[in-house]
């Protein structure tokens, strides 16, 4: 047990001395919520082009009934007899825009409208004024003030959430829902893979630098193994939790600027089980990757070699929308009984409903068994593979490996 | 949140106690390990303590070990036994078995059969922190000092941070490295390289040293130095397996051999009784007078400035010299041809194959 902390610590410090450590840790959080500013102000700058002070639309009126309202505070509405006149002032820049009222606008209610602006779709600004210029001159001395203002703002809509016991509640917030499930998935799934990624190439550097066969006249494979787990484990988890905290001050002080991230709050249990799924899901995929590293002649082939572990462990993530709106659905169960997804899966369900603590304990207990079966299996790889050098076993000598006594 | 930032502010806490004692520790040891070098400062050869173990004792017993990979065999029933003292020559061609020996010897690999006791814990049981053992495809951190190196290694043999800080000073000033020590690997030279991995093989004092292919890459001076070394190592009794190419290193330092070939031993035995065992019954000659038909001898070879007179089978070095002097001889240089180790390892693998 000695020997396995000396190597932690070793392990430990050899991480978190690197520049790339901090650069990452510290640096990553901010790169993250620098782009939600930057798409608040990208969406600011982007914004419907802004309208005249006083705006001037033409307009041909072939039903002859769209007389009234032409003058209004900020907005004058210019009858032309021809549809070539109104072109012509538009194309000069007397009006902003005109449309034309077909003759059999009270059956179809179809109008054609003409702009020279590039527009994605119509201003929802300048749909409002023709629509109320209609509505104007429809209900003109039809109806009384009162339900010409109501016919032109018919609902103003409250909802309101009711708990399970008929109490008023605040509604489920959607963006919550997607947002703050996806946001744990993927730094999970990044911190995961990068902690893991470090005890691979650990491993491979001891290899290529031939450092491991000094290691081993040392120490028994376990204690190397544990050793780099708990060290390279101990700096993925200080990671994490500097990547957390920096997310929850962002959603204390930053959500003021960023809108993305008003109204998400953190679950406290969840902080729990992030640790729990944490440490265990870094315990599977980084003995995963330990058998790849001792596999592995060069870092460039462990690299194509990881691929085996990414596409199943990134399936919560393709499949974030099943599990956002159904977080309670037979595919968020059965990935989160699957040791592979189960971290990620089950991270991504709590932030949203309380899961049933029997599907967390046996997911639990699964992914125990899961690291166990792949310690025992890796040890086997490493005492095989672990020094020969330059060379990729081929399928048929691991299985050969694997059933040796 | 509050939590979190607790654990942070705990784990934070935590690494910064640790470092500070660390440093506190490793400053205490310097400057005791610093004092006691003041007053040796012309003498960086410090003794070696004395081996734990009496003269004479079995140290390492090899018994008809084979192993096979793929079905091909690297050892092949191959037995020998060391004692406390002693240095035994590990010879052999490449892909002889040597390092696949010297692995199932440190309990990497396993044997497939047979039984491997090494200071008397058998094959399987943990007793590296009494071995010391440098590989042939040897390798440190580069990214790291030499001391931290150093220490890292002495602490995976069991040595307390204490310890394996002082046996870095020590080591480094023995090794006249003392000045490197703060140097990351990648900035030493190969050779000095080689110098600290020796370094790291004994800096735990230990019972058994295992040197695969020790003298590759040194540059004389360090080659007489660790020459030294192992022989220091064999007078404070430990027991030194020494794997080689040179044969003159092993004629030199060892007192037995085992030459291997296709993991199959062809040699074993002290060197002195190979070299009887393989002597050219020959001797060579510088003379005035008559030597012929002198009675035993069966060939006289000239080589210019002497002969070289080949004897049968029932005579002697002795009895030729006698019957040179009998005959009025005069006699200006006798030597007895005896074969060199490189010899004897050719006219084996010759035969062998």
């Amino acid at each position: 047990m000695k020997k396995t902390f000396v190597i932690a610590r070793h392990e430990f410090f050899q991480v978190v001395r690197r520049k790339g450590f901090y650069l990452i840790t510290l640096g990553l959080p901010f790169i993250a919520f620098l782009g939600l500013f930057i798409n608040d102000v990208v969406q600011d700058l982007d914004k419907e082009p802004e309208i005249p002070e006083h705006q001037t639309i033409g307009y041909v009126d072939d039903t002859g009934i769209f007389i009234e309202y032409t003058e209004q505070t900020d907005l004058t509405f210019r009858p032309y007899s021809d549809h070539d006149q109104a072109r012509e002032d538009l194309l000069s820049g007397e009006i902003e825009e005109y449309f034309i009222i077909p003759g059999d606008y009270l059956k179809s209610g179809m109008v054609d409208r003409y702009t020279t602006e590039r527009e994605l779709e119509v201003p929802a600004k300048t749909w409002y004024r023709i629509r109320d210029f209609l509505l104007d001159n429809l209900l003109a001395g039809e109806v009384s003030e009162d339900l010409l203002n109501r016919a032109r703002t018919p609902v103003i809509l409250n909802s309101w959430h009711l708990d399970e016991t008929g109490e008023v509640s605040e509604p489920p917030d959607e963006l919550q829902a997607i947002l703050l499930p996806y946001l744990f998935g993927l730094l999970f799934i990044m911190s995961i893979f990068m902690t893991s990624g470090y005890l691979m190439y650990s491993v491979i550097e001891e290899k290529e630098n031939r450092i491991m066969e000094v290691l081993l006249s040392s120490v028994s494979v376990n204690q190397l193994l544990r050793g780099k787990i708990i060290g390279l484990g101990a700096a993925g988890l200080i990671q994490i939790i500097i990547w957390l905290l920096t997310i929850m001050f962002f959603l204390r002080v930053g959500s003021v600027n960023v809108s993305a991230l008003e109204g998400i709050e953190f679950p406290v249990g969840m902080l729990v089980f992030g640790v729990i799924y944490f440490l265990l899901g870094y315990g599977l995929f980084s003995v995963l990757y330990a058998g790849l590293g001792a596999m592995a002649p060069n870092p460039r082939e462990s690299q194509q070699m990881v691929g085996i572990f990414v596409l199943p462990a990134i399936t919560p993530l393709i499949l974030m929308g099943i599990i956002g709106e159904h977080p309670e659905g037979t595919v968020a169960q059965v990935l989160t009984l699957i040791p592979i997804t189960a971290p990620t899966t089950a991270m991504m369900r709590l932030a949203n409903i309380n899961v049933p603590p029997w599907e967390l304990a046996l997911s639990i207990l699964i992914l125990m068994g899961a690291i166990s079966l792949g310690i025992w299996l890796v040890a086997r790889m490493f005492r095989a593979y672990l020094l020969m050098y330059g060379k990729r076993p081929t399928i048929k000598e691991i299985m050969r490996t694997l059933r040796q006594k | 949140m509050e939590i979190a930032s607790l654990a942070v502010l705990l784990v934070a806490a935590a690494v910064v106690l640790f470092r500070y004692r660390q440093h506190k520790r490793r400053g205490s040891a310097e400057s005791s390990i610093a004092n006691s070098f003041d007053s040796q400062i012309y003498e960086p050869s410090l003794p070696l303590l004395a081996s734990t173990l009496p003269a004479g004792t079995t140290t390492v017993t090899v018994s008809e070990v084979s192993k096979s990979f793929n079905d091909i065999y690297a050892v092949n029933n191959v037995s020998f036994e060391l004692k406390s003292g002693e240095i035994l020559g590990l010879v052999g061609p490449n892909g002889a078995g040597k390092t696949t020996a010297i692995r199932m010897l440190m309990d990497i690999i396993g044997p497939d059969s047979g039984q491997i006791t090494v200071l008397d814990a058998p094959s399987g049981q943990d007793n590296t922190d009494r071995i010391g053992y440098l590989p042939e495809e040897r390798g440190l951190y580069r990214k790291i000092s030499v001391s931290e190196s150093l220490e890292y290694m002495a602490r995976l043999k069991g040595l307390s941070q204490h310890e394996a800080i002082s046996a870095t000073n020590q080591w480094l000033q023995r090794l006249r490295m003392a000045e490197h020590k703060g140097k990351k690997i990648e900035q030493l030279s190969k050779g000095m390289g080689q110098i600290i991995q020796l370094a790291a093989t004994i800096i735990h004092d230990p019972e058994l040293v295992i040197l695969d292919e020790p003298f590759s890459g040194l540059d004389p001076v360090n080659r007489e130095m660790l020459k030294k070394i192992i022989l220091e190592l064999k007078e404070s009794g430990r027991t030194i397996i020494l794997s080689t190419h040179q044969m003159n290193e092993v004629e030199e330092l060892c007192d037995r051999v085992l030459m291997v070939n296709k993991g199959k031993v062809v040699l074993y035995g002290g060197l002195q009784e190979i070299r009887s065992r393989y002597r050219n019954n020959s001797v060579f000659l510088e003379y005035s007078g008559s030597i012929n038909d002198l009675l035993g001898v069966t060939e006289v070879k000239d080589h210019g400035s002497y002969s070289e007179l080949f004897f049968d089978e029932g005579t002697s070095a002795n009895q030729i010299l006698g019957r040179l002097v009998e005959r009025g001889v005069t006699v200006d240089r006798f030597e007895v041809s005896t074969p060199s180790l490189h010899e004897i390892f050719i006219r084996v693998a010759q035969e062998e194959s």
